[in-house]
């Protein structure tokens, strides 16, 4: 490292970068590895069947499944669109 | 009770047999009966890092299959009389390593061994899956670098869900992180992820961290574990590395970075 370096290096650091990056990467693969492997299937039927009645977006809805100590809650959120309501 | 320890990362040339190499070797220099796997069939290395590569005659497969005894497979160490080796098969297909032949081997090297260090392939499949299986203790081995890091945080998914202990509900597996290739002085310009970096992320108990080095390729190219050079940094990290697992108190080391200020000021290496 040059003495130019020393003076450059504290703008951006790819290092910070890298981490960022790794720590939204983890949280999701973590959550997603925790879900039954049907989840995603279920998703695109279930989407398929709503769209037929309403017109919702691919990512308009989020499933969810959480497990409590002793219940299981299936969490199906589906955002509607603000001009088809009617 | 022998202890069986998986060196796992995920990733491949994270420096996985380097690491089975050195600490079955440490193992085996501090009085311990130890036994160290290549669970790598089709792609054995652990032998050419261990410098017996010519003397293998028969390989874990042929013990499976019965086409050999655990005594006439296993090479005895010739820097340590202490330390003995299992290599992988180099031809046959990888479906012939079975949970129960595995076991069954386990089970009878842990009458003679006190531990018992398996050499996890890189990935996911059934020799990665075979190597944790069966652990009481994970050293994680982890590259400061994103696919590494992401790679090893799924093996912790897997040693938690996927192995012995897991499946039969007892005291899960202790994993240990080892933070191999490291290299301070990148951490300190920012081009590289820090130790507190990757622990942000992992949170594992820290066993040491291993700096890039040198000596590691030196001690590969003459098939002589990097610990027994104990002038090497690497050599000195895996020491302390085994010490520390056997429950000495040693400080870490080689976190920090040590060029000087008017090195860096000239740009000296």
């Amino acid at each position: 490292m040059s003495l130019l370096d020393y003076f450059r290096s504290s703008k951006t650091s790819s290092a910070s970068l890298a981490k960022e990056r790794l720590q939204i990467l983890v949280a999701y693969e973590r959550s997603s590895s925790s879900q039954p492997s049907y989840l995603p299937q279920l998703q695109k039927e279930l989407l398929l069947v709503i769209q037929r009645y309403v017109d919702v977006s691919q990512d308009a809805m989020t499933i969810n499944l959480e497990q409590n100590d002793n219940q299981e809650t299936l969490e199906l959120n589906i955002v509607l669109s603000e001009r088809r309501r009617n | 009770m022998a202890r069986i320890i998986v060196v796992t990362s995920g990733k491949g040339g994270v420096g996985k047999t380097t690491t089975s190499a050195a600490i079955s070797m440490g193992l085996a220099k501090k009085g311990h009966k130890t036994v160290v796997i290549d669970f790598d069939v089709g792609l054995r290395n652990l032998d050419l890092i261990m410098g017996c590569e010519r003397r293998v005659v028969y390989d874990i497969i042929n013990v499976i299959n019965g086409e050999a005894t655990l005594n006439q497979a296993l090479i005895k160490d010739k820097n340590c009389n202490l330390l003995s080796i299992l290599p992988a098969s180099q031809t046959r297909n990888k479906d012939a390593l079975t949970q129960e032949g595995v076991g069954k081997i386990l089970e009878e090297l842990g009458k003679e061994f006190k531990y018992i260090v398996c050499d996890s392939p890189a990935g996911i499949e059934q020799g990665a899956h075979l190597a944790m299986y069966f652990a009481d203790d994970a050293f994680i081995v982890t590259n400061p670098e994103v696919s590494s890091v992401r790679d090893s945080d799924r093996i912790l998914g897997l040693l938690a869900s996927k192995s012995r202990r897991a499946e039969q509900n007892e005291e899960p597996i202790k994993e240990y992180l080892l933070l191999s290739r490291y290299s301070p002085e990148r951490v300190k310009s920012g081009e590289m992820l820090s130790l507190d970096d990757v622990q942000e992320i992992l949170s594992l108990h820290l066993l040491g961290v291993i700096p890039e080095s040198k000596s590691v390729l030196l001690a590969s190219n003459s098939g002589i574990p990097v610990i027994l050079d104990d002038k090497s940094d690497a050599g000195q990290a895996y020491a302390d590395i085994v010490a520390r697992y056997l429950g000495e108190n040693k400080p870490h080391r080689f976190i920090d970075d040590k060029t000087g200020f008017f090195r860096k000021l000239f740009g000296g290496k």
